[in-house]
């Protein structure tokens, strides 16, 4: 059984028809019964459906990403193209809506955005590995689910990977080594070389070879198209062997011969997009579209993705089966890790209850604190109106004091000066004195 | 709540993926190869189709299968020779065979239930066969949630129950009644009219229109189910279907001359019987809606709604039940089967909560 699951060869299909034991033999028919519809009802109810395909294009700014997609359906997809300032990689992700006679696709086109720009390209592959698992690990929570809609279930995991190499003519760069071999164990990569019309013919031959014993050499495993099928088996091994295909992007059309074509136009001749001899452009469409779509997605999800979801599992805690060879529940290692996870949450909340008491209790320490300050300044500022309420009433008393004893000396003298003027003369030299003591 | 209605349709297009701007394309892309691709994939990976017959012996049902797939499946059991005393309960056969047409090979897995309803006291004679079909379930969930899974799962879940009703030409019995309320929510069912020859075409009729009014005023959703059309094309077809169920069927396997013609047929003094002919019964009706038209869907709907429902039933029983007599685990699958009422209590009060809710 676990040969099978990694094995791609033509038998895999029939041992689970042939499993040994069974005794299935075949029954001649006498008739023509109906069921060679079949194939058509699947097609009838996928079409339904619809489909989905997602493409992650990395490579550096400039290399035409972006025209490239335009090219290959034949549409213009929005977007701008991004500036060299990147401070890090980042992924733009846009998804439209297809549809070419009754076939529906739902085209998801993610694109790197500032990959290869900054000085220190160490940690650029992180970002889109990220990302990829990230599709995984939705699709795995989904499948996961108790109630789940898997069928309606929108699938957003990376099918292909286009990664374009930069036309130098020489080899692969450190960086799209390193890139390639992180991703080569999540998604199929397709290398292509971009904008191939700067390399003449001769050098792409030997720039092809180079960067194809570079793989190898360094182990990076890219996406064969599949040879198993007869139908398909000598396209694809033709195909096998031009790989990496070299492209040349381009939505103008120009006019040549009596025919509007896409191409680019140079003052020393025009690039046909669509000319075989010129670039490998058709054939990558063919590849990828024509002839291999429904594999790309086949792959993705029985080898990348059970691969993913095995090594999730097996990193959560779960085991197919325990030392002594019974087999494991899911469920209890399922209840085990609920329980772990709810006592951690009663852990955080009562943390959080704890800092919030806390703050609480702080903030009204502060808040006493400040009405302290408040009742004192208060007090003092009562006592100090007090003070100058005291001193002005002092100051009042002794105006009094004085008012009053010039009063008293005012009828005193007026006395006086009653009895002087009987008295005569004196008076008026008393009143002199009182006049001389007064002042 | 009933889930079947409950739950939208299974094949439905995308209604939950984003708004997304629709593209024009300008040209040719080829986007159209993909559903050649789609077919070069299934006719290498082959097909499995299981299907289940049901009903009281004597009513045709291993002929039957012997006419829908043109081949011997199985040896029809002749009347009084063979077999022996009848079984005393319900056992269940099955046959597995490798059909091949233009290239396009099909596993088929066919069921028998002799015994069914033949005893005196047929109470709760749909368990085992529940059991059965909850048991390929099982196996599938088993299946599913390895670590390490296989490629292609095998599929062996029941993929259509075909129930035949005795053609009694009055209405539905209890026992049919019975059997086929609790089936309907585990798997399709398409019930027929057996040994249909035994009832004028007037009586068919009647017949059919009684049995109608059975289904509808029990609540058994027979397939194809009401709630699972998509498009107004399905609902016409469909309705078109569900107005002629149950099919009124003959089934033969020897061949006779008509007309010049060899044709499968039973032979009576009176006449012969043609299976193939639209006047005389509907099998070609069955045969075009099991074969022709409907296998993918009968399949989809089977692994998109039933199987789901019983992964769902299985996760949230496991979840709720503390541990003790009534724990049930995933892995180690018990040796009875969940959805019967165990011992335990906590499992009764489960099982009747869940029986509450359909």
């Amino acid at each position: 059984m676990e040969a099978e699951a990694n094995s791609g060869s033509p038998e895999d299909s029939w041992a689970f028809f042939q499993r040994p034991g069974e005794g299935c033999r075949t029954v001649p028919l006498a008739g023509h019964v109906g069921f060679d519809s079949l194939p058509d009802q699947l097609v009838n109810k996928s079409v339904s459906q619809g489909f989905c395909f997602n493409i992650l294009c990395v490579g550096e700014t400039g290399l035409g990403k972006s025209t490239l997609m335009d090219t290959l359906f034949n549409t213009k997809f929005e977007g701008e193209p991004a500036t060299h300032t990147q401070p890090g990689v980042q992924l733009r992700s846009n998804t439209y809506d297809l549809q070419e006679s009754n076939v529906g696709l739902k085209l998801t086109i993610v694109s790197t955005v500032g990959f290869g720009d900054q000085i220190n390209k160490e940690d650029s592959y992180k970002p889109i590995v990220e990302f990829i698992d990230a599709q995984f690990e939705a699709y795995l929570q989904e499948e996961l689910k108790i109630r789940r809609v898997l069928h309606t279930y929108h699938d957003s995991r990376i099918h292909a990977c286009l990664y374009f190499i930069a036309p130098t003519g020489h080899s692969l760069k450190s960086l799209d080594l390193v890139t390639m071999k992180k991703l080569d164990s999540k998604v199929n990569i397709i290398p292509i070389i971009a904008k191939s019309d700067a390399i003449s013919k001769s050098e792409l031959t030997k720039f092809k070879i180079k960067i194809t014993s570079e793989l190898v050499s360094n182990g990076v495993q890219i996406y064969q198209f599949p040879t198993d099928d007869e139908s398909v088996a000598e396209i694809n091994g033709t195909m096998n062997a031009h790989l990496p295909f070299a492209v040349i992007g381009s939505t103008e059309e120009l006019k040549i011969g009596n025919k509007m074509m896409k191409a680019r136009q140079y003052p020393w001749g025009t690039v046909q997009v669509e000319n075989e001899a010129h670039c490998d452009f058709v054939k990558l469409r063919e590849m990828l579209i024509r002839v291999n779509m429904e594999d790309l997605r086949e792959q993705t999800h029985s080898r990348h993705y059970e691969l993913y979801r095995r090594c999730k599992l097996e990193e959560m805690g779960f085991k197919d089966t325990d030392p002594d060879s019974k087999p494991f529940s899911l469920q209890e290692t399922y209840e085990a890790k609920r329980n772990e996870f709810l006592g951690e949450l009663q852990k955080k909340e009562e943390e959080m209850r704890q800092m919030f008491v806390q703050r609480v209790k702080e903030k009204e320490a502060e808040l006493k604190e400040a009405e302290k300050e408040l009742h004192e300044k208060f007090d003092r500022l009562k006592k100090l109106h007090q003070d100058e309420k005291k001193k002005l009433e002092d100051k009042k008393k002794s105006l009094d004091d004085e008012v009053n004893a010039f009063k008293q000396r005012k009828t005193a003298a007026e006395l006086l000066q009653s009895q002087g003027s009987q008295a005569g003369g004196s008076q008026t030299l008393k009143r002199d004195k009182e006049k001389k003591n007064f002042f | 709540m009933d889930p079947l209605r409950r739950s939208p349709s299974p094949c439905s297009s995308r209604a939950s993926s984003p708004r997304t701007p629709p593209c024009e394309m300008l040209g040719f892309v080829g986007i159209e190869a993909v559903l050649d691709q789609l077919k070069i994939k299934a006719m290498k990976m082959g097909f499995e189709f299981n299907i289940m017959v049901v009903g009281q012996s004597g009513l045709g049902k291993s002929t039957m299968v012997n006419t829908l797939f043109k081949s011997k499946m199985w040896k029809s059991t002749p009347p009084g020779l063979g077999q022996g005393p009848m079984p005393q309960t319900l056992q269940l056969h099955s046959v597995t065979h490798v059909i091949e047409e233009k290239g396009l090979k099909l596993k088929l897995t066919v069921t028998d239930t002799p015994g069914f309803g033949d005893q005196i006291n047929n109470d709760k004679c749909w368990d085992p066969i529940l059991g059965y079909i909850n048991e390929q379930y099982e196996q599938y969930l088993q299946e599913e949630i390895l670590i390490t899974r296989q490629r292609y799962i095998p599929d062996t879940r029941v993929h259509c129950c075909i129930y035949f009703v005795p053609p009694t030409g009055h209405c539905l019995r209890p026992l049919d009644i019975e059997f086929l309320q609790r089936l309907c929510r585990t798997v399709n069912v398409v019930p027929v009219i057996a040994r249909a020859d035994s009832l004028t075409i007037e009586e068919r009729e009647n017949f059919r229109r009684r049995i109608q009014h059975n289904l509808k005023t029990h609540c058994i959703d027979v397939y194809p189910q009401k709630c699972f059309d998509e498009d107004i094309s399905d609902k016409i077809l469909n309705s078109k279907i569900r107005d002629r169920i149950p099919f009124a069927v003959v089934g033969a396997d020897r061949e006779h001359l008509v007309n010049g013609k060899c044709v499968l047929g039973r032979k009576t003094k009176w006449g012969i019987i043609e299976v193939e002919n639209m006047a005389h019964c509907e099998f070609a009706l069955l045969r075009d809606l099991l074969i022709r038209s409907h296998l993918q869907d009968l399949k989809d709907i089977t692994h998109n709604v039933h199987y789901e429902n019983y992964r769902v039933c299985r996760l949230n029983e496991s979840h709720m039940l503390p541990r003790g007599p009534g724990w049930v685990n995933l892995a180690p699958a018990p040796p009875s089967v969940p959805t019967t009422p165990g011992p335990s209590k906590a499992r009764q009060k489960v099982h009747n909560n869940f029986t509450e809710e359909w």
